[in-house]
C-alpha cells in the first residue's frame, strides 16, 4: 500500500461513507420516520429489519432520491456521502453519486441476454462511418468489451451465471443476480441497497447470494440488506439495525445478538407496559362455528398453502403473520374473491368456495383490506356504500310493488340506517349524501365497518382494519369491533399485521407463516412467543 | 378596475352555477342562446327554428337515452349503437313487408324489432364481457362490421314489397324508403300543437318521456342499483354477491333494444327508413350529445340526456341557418358537417374526464 493510499484509507476511516442525520418524514401529518441516524462505512454490511410499516422502505426511498418522497413534501434532516451533504432530486442523482438499489420486483428485459441487461444504455461503443456523419447515436455496440464488463460484474459476486443466456430462460435466482450485477457494473458504485433480495430465492440460491454479499463487501462496497429472514442477517451482516414505528429502536453488532432478541426488538412495543386485552375470554368449551380444512388460496403475493383452523362461536380470533405469508389470503379466499380450494364448514353446513353470493347468504361479512379497491363505491354516497350489500343480499331497504315484481329502493330507510351508523361510529362527514372518496382513510374504514354491520352477519371477517389510519381512529375502529362482538354475539376474525393490535382486541391469535397456521396462542401470550411463530416457517 | 372584487362577490351564485352545470355546458348554452337571439336579425324565423330544435330533439332523444344503461354498468359509451339500429330497421322493413299500415305498422315494427334486439344484444353483451376494459373500441368495430354485413343482407333478403325494393330488378331494398302511408309522423301527430309557425310534436315527446321515466324508475330498483354499483366498482359489486357479467349483459341488451326503438321513432319523425350505410352515422351524434349533456364514461343521468340532446341538436340546426343567412350563400351542408363533427370532436375530448 502506498503512503498516499494509506492516508486516504485512514481518512475514510474517519468520515463514514454514508451518514444519515436526523432524518424525518411525514405523509400529510402522519409521522412515519422520526430522528433516524445511521452511519455506514466502506465495505460494511448492515441488516435493516422491522415489521411492515416500520419505515424501512420509506427510509430507503429517501436515500435513493425517489420522486414519491419529493412529491409528498420532501424530508427533514440531511444525508452525507463521504462527508458531503447530498440532496438528490431523482434516483439518477443517487445513481450518479454511487448508490445502487435492487428492488424486490425485477426490472429486466425478458428477451435480452444477461450481458445486454447488465449494460443496458451504458454499452461500450465503436465508431463507424455512419456514426461519424450522423453522430454517436449511430455507434455500434462493442460486443467484446460488453461481455468482458458483464463477466467482471458477475465475477465480483462470485457466482456462476451465463452472460449469454436470455433472461426469460433463467431461474428466478439468476435474474436476481443479473439485477445485482447490473448495479455492480456501474463503476461509481459505493453503496448497494438490497430490498428483500432473497424473498423469491430458493435456499441454495439464497446461500449463493449471501456469499456474493460477502464478496462484494470485501471489495469495499457497503451494503444495506433488508430481509425478513433473520438468520441471513446474522450470517452475513456486521451490524443489525432494527426499526419500529418510524424509529431506530436498536443497533447492535450481529455477533452480539440472536434471532430471539431481534424479534423482540422488532415486534415488542415496551413489552412491560402494553398488556394484552384486559378481558381475554376463554371459548374452549364453545362449539366450533367455522371450520376450515386444507384451504388453499391463489392470491398473488399472499398464497395460502394449507390452512386448517377452527373458529369458536362468539370469540374474536386474530390472524397475524408477516406480509406475504398468506394471512390475507384466508378471508379473501373464503369469501370467493380469489380462486381457492379446500373445505369450509359453517354451523354444520358445507359452504361452497369461489362463490361470493353463497358466503354472504350464509351470513358472512367481510371488510376487505383493500378499502378503495374492494371496500367502497368511491364515487357514490355514504348511503349507497352502507346500504348496498344489505339491499342486494338480504332485500333490506326495499319497497315492494306489484307483489314483489318491482323492488324499489327505499331512500328513506337507507338514510335512517346511514345516519344511525354515522352517529354510532362517529363518522366525520358533511351528510349521508357525501361521496365516499371525500372522506379520510379512518372514516372510510368506518364506512366499511358500517357496511358489514348493516348485513347483521353471524361471522365477520375484518382484514387489516387499521391499515393507514391514525391512532385515534384505530382505537375507535377496534372498539367498534369489540362492541359488535360483545353486544351482538357475532364471531369476529381479525386479520392484521400488527401484533399489538391483535393482542389488545382478540381472544386467541393464530399466526400464519409460509401459507400455513404456525400455531395458535392465547392473546395474553408474550410478543416473543408470537414473534417466533411468525418467523418459524417463512418462505 | 374593481372587477376582481365584483367577481368575488358574485362567485357565490355564478360559482355555484358553474359547479352544478359545468363551464363547458354553460358556454355551449350561451352560444345556443346567442344563435337564437341572432336568428331574427339575420332573417331566420324564430318559431320555425325553435320547432326545428324540438322536432330534432324528439327524433334523437331515445337514441341518446340508449347510452344510459351501458354507462351505468361500466361498459362505457355504446359505440355499437348501429347494432340496435339494425334490429330496428329489420323491424321496420318486416312490418312493411308483412303489409301493416298506419299506426299499426309502428307498433308491429317495435314488436318485430324486439326479438332481434334481444338476440343481437345478448351476443354483443357476451362479447363485451370477454374484453373488459376495451369495450368502447370493440363496440365501435361491432357497429362497423354489423353495418357492412347488413349492406349485403339488405340486397339478399327476400323482400317483395314494391314500396321498398328497387323498381327495375324487383329485388333488393332501396337505400331510402318513404314511410308515407305507414307510420310517418304517427307519434308526432298525436296531440300535436300548432301555433303559427311553432309546431310541437307532443306525442313523440310523450313517448320519449315514458321511456325516460322507465329508465329512471329502473335505476331506482334493486337491479338498477346493482347495475350502477357494477359500473362504479365491479370488485365491490362482486364482493356483495352481484353477478357482474349478468348485470353488464342486461345493460347491453337494454341499450340495444332502446336503440332499436329509438331508430323507429327517428324514422317516424323523419319520414323515411334509411338503410345501408345510414346506421353508421347514428352512433357518434348520440355519443356526443350525452357527453355534452355532462355525462362521463361511467356516470350518466336522464338530465344529461335531455340537456345534451337539446344542446347538440340545437347547435347543429341553428349554426348553419344563422351562418347561411349572414353570408347569403348556401353552404348549409358544409357548415353542418363542420359543426356536427366539431361537436363530436369536442365531446370525445371530454370523455376521459370521468375515467378514474
Amino acid at each position: 500500500m502506498t503512503a498516499f493510499r494509506k492516508v486516504w484509507y485512514m481518512n475514510m476511516e474517519n468520515t463514514p461513507l454514508l451518514e444519515m442525520r436526523n432524518i424525518k418524514k411525514d405523509f400529510f401529518g402522519n409521522q412515519v420516520l422520526s430522528d433516524i441516524n445511521l452511519t455506514l462505512r466502506e465495505g460494511e454490511v448492515i441488516g435493516l429489519v422491522g415489521e411492515n410499516g416500520a419505515g424501512k422502505s420509506t427510509l430507503m426511498r429517501i436515500l435513493f432520491g425517489a420522486n414519491m418522497i419529493r412529491e409528498t413534501g420532501g424530508y427533514g434532516g440531511e444525508i452525507l456521502l463521504n462527508g458531503e451533504v447530498q440532496k438528490f432530486e431523482s434516483p439518477f442523482d443517487a445513481i450518479e453519486a454511487g448508490i445502487g438499489m435492487v428492488h424486490q420486483e425485477f426490472s429486466l428485459i425478458p428477451g435480452f441476454t444477461t450481458t445486454e441487461n447488465i449494460l443496458l444504455n451504458r454499452e461500450p461503443k465503436k465508431k463507424n462511418l455512419i456514426s461519424e456523419i450522423f453522430g454517436e447515436r449511430m455507434n455500434t455496440l462493442n460486443r467484446g468489451e460488453m461481455e468482458k464488463k458483464a463477466a467482471d460484474a458477475i465475477e465480483m459476486m462470485g457466482v456462476n451465471i451465463d452472460p449469454k443466456m436470455v433472461i426469460s430462460d433463467m431461474p428466478v435466482g439468476h435474474k436476481q443476480f443479473t439485477e445485482i450485477a447490473r448495479e455492480l457494473s456501474k463503476e461509481q458504485l459505493k453503496l448497494l441497497i438490497l430490498d428483500e433480495p432473497t424473498a423469491v430465492l430458493t435456499e441454495k440460491e439464497a446461500e449463493a447470494l449471501l456469499d456474493a454479499i460477502r464478496g462484494m463487501a470485501k471489495r469495499g462496497i457497503a451494503i444495506i440488506f433488508i430481509t425478513h429472514r433473520l438468520q441471513e442477517i446474522l450470517s452475513v451482516c456486521d451490524r443489525v439495525v432494527v426499526m419500529r414505528d418510524g424509529y431506530i429502536v436498536n443497533e447492535s453488532p450481529a455477533k452480539e445478538t440472536n434471532v430471539g432478541q431481534i424479534t423482540k426488538w422488532m415486534v415488542g412495543r415496551d413489552v412491560k407496559n402494553s398488556g394484552a386485552a384486559l378481558e381475554t375470554r376463554n371459548h374452549e368449551n364453545a362449539r366450533t362455528i367455522l371450520s376450515i380444512e386444507k384451504l388453499w388460496v391463489d392470491m398473488p403475493g399472499e398464497t395460502v398453502r394449507n390452512v386448517n383452523l377452527e373458529v369458536k362461536e362468539g370469540e374474536i380470533l386474530g390472524i397475524g403473520g408477516l406480509a406475504g405469508q398468506g394471512k390475507l389470503g384466508i378471508p379473501n379466499g373464503i369469501m370467493g374473491l380469489y380462486p381457492s380450494g379446500g373445505k369450509i364448514t359453517f354451523d354444520g353446513k358445507d359452504i361452497p368456495l369461489n362463490a361470493p353470493k353463497k358466503c354472504l347468504d350464509s351470513s358472512f361479512a367481510f371488510v376487505s383490506e383493500d378499502r378503495r379497491g374492494v371496500g367502497l363505491l368511491l364515487d357514490e354516497t355514504l348511503e349507497w356504500n352502507i346500504a348496498f350489500p344489505a339491499m342486494q343480499i338480504q332485500n333490506k331497504f326495499l319497497k315492494n310493488y306489484l307483489g314483489g315484481l318491482i323492488k324499489w329502493r327505499d331512500e328513506k330507510a337507507i338514510k335512517v340506517v346511514t345516519d344511525q351508523y354515522i352517529k354510532e361510529l362517529a363518522i366525520k362527514c358533511t351528510s349521508s349524501k357525501q361521496k365516499a372518496k371525500e372522506l379520510s382513510g379512518g372514516n372510510q374504514q368506518k364506512v366499511c365497518l358500517a357496511k358489514a354491520f348493516a348485513l347483521e352477519p353471524r361471522l365477520l371477517f375484518v382484514s387489516e382494519p387499521t391499515r393507514g389510519i391514525d391512532v385515534g381512529a384505530k382505537a375507535l375502529v377496534l372498539d367498534a369491533l369489540k362492541k359488535f362482538n360483545r353486544e351482538n354475539g357475532v364471531t369476529v376474525v381479525i386479520v392484521s399485521s400488527e401484533l399489538e393490535e391483535l393482542r389488545q382486541s382478540c381472544d386467541r391469535i393464530a399466526i400464519v407463516s409460509g401459507g400455513k397456521i404456525a400455531g395458535i396462542l392465547p392473546a395474553s401470550s408474550s410478543v416473543e412467543e408470537l414473534g417466533a411463530l411468525m418467523l418459524s416457517q417463512v418462505i | 378596475m374593481n372587477e376582481k372584487a365584483i367577481n368575488k362577490k358574485e362567485k357565490s351564485w355564478f360559482g355555484k352555477l358553474v359547479e352544478s352545470y359545468g363551464l363547458p355546458r354553460l358556454i355551449i348554452t350561451a352560444f345556443l342562446l346567442l344563435l337564437l337571439i341572432l336568428a331574427p336579425f339575420v332573417g331566420a324565423d324564430l318559431p320555425t327554428q325553435v320547432s326545428n330544435i324540438i322536432a330534432r330533439f324528439s327524433w334523437n332523444g331515445i337514441l341518446v337515452l340508449a347510452m344510459v344503461p351501458m354507462v351505468h354498468s361500466g361498459c362505457g359509451l355504446n359505440f355499437g349503437l348501429p347494432l340496435g339500429i339494425i334490429s330496428g330497421l329489420l323491424g321496420a322493413t318486416m312490418s312493411i313487408e308483412f303489409g301493416f299500415t298506419g299506426p299499426l305498422s309502428f307498433v308491429m315494427a317495435i314488436l318485430i324489432a324486439t326479438p332481434f334486439a334481444l338476440v343481437l344484444g345478448t351476443v354483443y353483451g357476451w362479447l363485451l364481457n370477454k374484453i373488459k376494459g376495451g369495450e368502447m373500441m370493440i363496440a365501435t368495430y361491432v357497429g362497423f362490421s354489423s353495418v357492412s354485413l347488413m349492406c349485403m343482407m339488405w340486397l339478399i333478403l327476400p323482400y317483395k314489397s314494391p314500396n321498398m325494393v328497387w323498381g327495375l330488378s324487383g329485388k333488393g331494398l332501396r337505400t331510402t324508403i318513404s314511410l308515407e302511408g305507414y307510420y310517418n309522423e304517427v307519434l308526432a301527430n298525436f296531440l300535436r300543437i300548432r301555433i303559427g309557425n311553432l309546431d310541437i310534436p307532443v306525442g313523440t315527446l310523450l313517448f320519449f318521456t315514458v321511456l325516460a321515466l322507465g329508465i329512471w324508475a329502473f335505476l331506482h330498483t334493486k337491479t338498477g342499483t346493482a347495475m350502477t354499483a357494477v359500473g362504479s366498482n365491479p370488485t365491490f359489486a362482486r364482493a356483495a354477491g352481484i353477478n357482474v357479467d349478468k348485470m353488464r349483459l342486461l345493460s347491453v341488451v337494454m341499450s340495444t333494444w332502446l336503440a332499436a326503438v329509438g331508430i323507429l321513432v327517428y324514422e317516424q319523425g323523419f319520414g323515411f327508413v334509411q338503410l345501408y350505410m345510414a346506421p353508421f352515422y347514428m352512433a357518434l351524434p348520440a355519443v356526443s350529445a350525452i357527453l355534452i349533456g355532462g355525462a362521463t364514461v361511467n356516470k350518466a343521468t336522464i338530465m344529461n340526456v335531455i340537456i345534451g340532446t337539446i344542446l347538440f341538436q340545437g347547435i347543429v340546426t341553428m349554426t348553419p341557418t344563422v351562418m347561411n343567412n349572414m353570408i347569403h350563400m348556401d353552404m348549409s351542408e358544409v357548415i353542418r358537417i363542420i359543426v356536427s363533427n366539431g361537436m363530436i370532436l369536442y365531446a370525445l375530448t371530454r370523455k376521459t374526464e370521468g375515467a378514474k
